[in-house]
């Protein structure tokens, strides 16, 4: 018996407006991907798959259509109530890391505790927990300009997972790395979804990293074309 | 997080942040200095006793009045005692602004009673009172000239001609650091003296009369009264009190002083300039690491707190230094000035003013960019990255 949904969209739509026109970027996207899934969003530049992304991760609004997420309408939260709900059920990967530069490793990762009702006890034997396993203990206090690019996305990849989300959201996370980076990277993602049940929703242009996924999505200017 | 995030970020840039710190300096340290020039400019008014009136003739300050006024003053209700006060004029050495001071002929029996603020040794001032050539002299020409108890200064009289000789027998101290003591005081008797050999008809004239009065709350009604007793006189008297007179004096530099303020207040208005500038580069550049902090759940508000709070600290840094530096600058610029600025010192009001000014600045050059780094789209924000 399938998985149930953790997120269900239907007839979704999104277009940007550039001056006078408006450009559709996503039209009529109906898809489900089940709890404990790892997706890959594949399509070439400008297909839409960064924006579903932003709209499954609750940082953008559908223009139409219906987007559950758990179950909840996200589409309704207002800017207060979208920002607690994703502190609570989304990690984010970036394809440049963002971490913030003048925190070390250790306070990078602890960012999102900082959110919840979490002692400062609490907090640090999380952090520990979650550096240790990115291999990243003995680079807690380094700075993200004294960590290689791998280093920061595994940092990055930690600070995601730290507030035991249902769902990480991955952008391009091996875009910027190489290949060994990259295979670190990928291995740490595969082993949130099979050993701590992570919905992983990954965009991608990399081949290598599509084999990671459990289940490949392809979009083109706007559309599904092929699950 | 937030405090140890706005303390980490204000030294990212260190040189950007060096300079600001540095103009922030400045430019509090100039608004002190110009705010103690306004300060001294006004030191005489801020001497002034509110139970002290002023009468001189009505016309100008420059013509005399006949000296039996005293007695008439003092016989109204009210008035506790009367003094008379005569500019003198005289050149010490030179006409150079080194050696110039101020000289007044005065009643020497009691014009020390009506001012407390100059605080005389008896003995001292018992010598003065007994020598009819005696001066008191204040503590800062005693210092600048060198002035002691038993030298002689000669005066070369300018409004009453001749040679003078004053022995000094007394030297004036400060009562505080708002008493100004750069003037000497000799014998009106004197100068009526030696004006009655001289010049008979310039005898038993009065400059001005300095009035206590028992109860401040009645200058104004004291003052009419005063001026009241010599309507149609042939001097007419003009009375007010002591600061007004003050006021008078500075009232006549009034656009020094005026243009001494708003150029301290354009200081503070380009330093906000500066300080938007770079706060609003300062969210710009951060832009995704805003638009981040927001994805991981964090409020608009914690991010305009960022920004502000940084601004803030910036200005905070910027400002103590300034303040802490404007003392010893001041102190220099004293010495500088010689006898310029008698009094000219940082008040507390002054310093007020400095943290005032640092903390608008803070505050108003951080609102907009918190304002717009709090609404920052995540999306665009993102963007911005790559």
């Amino acid at each position: 018996m399938a998985a149930a949904p953790i997120v269900s969209i239907s007839h979704l739509s999104k277009s940007y407006r550039r001056g006078d026109q408006v450009v559709p970027v996503l039209m009529d996207i109906t898809l489900d991907i089940p709890e404990g899934d790892f997706i890959a969003l594949m399509g070439p530049s400008g297909s839409g798959k960064s924006t579903l992304l932003n709209l499954i991760a609750g940082i953008d609004k559908p223009d139409a259509g219906v987007l559950l997420v758990g179950g909840e309408d996200i589409t309704r939260f207002g800017e207060a109530e979208l920002a607690d709900w994703r502190a609570t059920h989304v990690g984010f990967v970036f394809q440049f890391y963002n971490l913030m530069p003048v925190l070390s490793a250790f306070e990078n990762v602890e960012l999102p505790l900082l959110l919840t009702p979490l002692g400062k006890r609490e907090r640090r034997e999380r952090v520990e927990t979650a550096l240790d396993l990115v291999g990243l203990t003995d680079r807690m206090s380094h700075y993200p300009n004294e960590l290689s690019g791998g280093q920061q996305q595994r940092v990055a990849i930690a600070r995601a997972f730290i507030g035991d989300p249902a769902i990480i959201v991955a952008d391009e996370p091996t875009g910027d790395l190489d290949r060994k980076s990259a295979e670190e990277v990928l291995g740490l993602l595969r082993r949130l979804n099979a050993e701590m049940g992570k919905t992983i929703i990954m965009v991608t242009h990399d081949a290598h990293a599509v084999e990671s996924a459990r289940h490949v999505t392809h979009l083109e200017k706007g559309e599904l074309i092929a699950s | 997080m937030l405090p140890k995030l706005i303390f980490k970020n204000i030294f990212r840039h260190h040189l950007r942040s060096a300079l600001t710190i540095a103009g922030l300096v400045v430019a509090i340290l100039a608004f002190g200095l110009l705010q103690t020039v306004v300060n001294a400019w006004y030191a005489g008014v801020d001497m002034a006793s509110a139970n002290r009136l002023v009468t001189r003739n009505a016309i100008s300050l420059v013509f005399p009045m006949p000296v039996y006024y005293r007695e008439r003053i003092k016989a109204i209700d009210g008035v506790t005692a009367v003094a008379v006060s005569n500019w003198f004029g005289g050149i010490y050495k030179d006409q150079s602004f080194n050696n110039f001071f101020a000289q007044f002929a005065v009643d020497h029996d009691n014009f020390f009673d009506l001012y407390p603020e100059f605080i005389t040794r008896p003995d001292e001032l018992l010598a003065f009172k007994k020598d009819r050539r005696g001066a008191m002299v204040g503590r800062l020409i005693a210092k600048q000239h060198g002035f002691k108890v038993g030298d002689t200064i000669p005066l070369k009289g300018a409004i009453y001609p001749g040679n003078w000789e004053l022995v000094v027998r007394g030297i004036y101290e400060p009562k505080d650091e708002t008493t100004v003591t750069r003037q000497l005081y000799f014998h009106w008797d004197y100068l009526n003296e030696e004006m009655k050999k001289r010049f008979p008809r310039r005898a038993e004239q009065a400059g001005v009369f300095v009035v206590q009065i028992a109860d401040p709350s009645r200058a104004a009604e004291l003052s009419l009264r005063v001026d009241n007793e010599f309507r149609n006189s042939l001097a007419e008297t003009l009375t007010e009190t002591e600061k007004a007179f003050s006021l008078g004096f500075v009232a006549q530099t009034e656009a020094i002083v005026t243009a001494v303020k708003i150029v301290s207040f354009v200081v503070i208005l380009i330093i906000f300039a500066v300080v938007a500038n770079v706060m609003a580069m300062t969210a710009r550049e951060r832009l995704a690491e805003h638009a981040t902090l927001k994805a991981l759940g964090f409020s608009p508000g914690f991010i305009g707190a960022l920004i502000i709070g940084e601004s803030v600290l910036l200005t905070a840094i910027g400002g103590a230094l300034g303040i802490a530096l404007t003392f010893p600058v001041a102190a220099a610029f004293k010495a500088m000035m010689g006898s310029m600025f008698p009094v000219f010192y940082v008040t507390a009001h002054t310093v007020a003013l400095q943290v005032a000014a640092a903390a608008v600045v803070g505050l108003a050059a951080g609102l907009l960019p918190s304002i717009r780094a709090s609404r920052v789209r995540i999306v665009q924000g993102l963007r911005h990255v790559g």
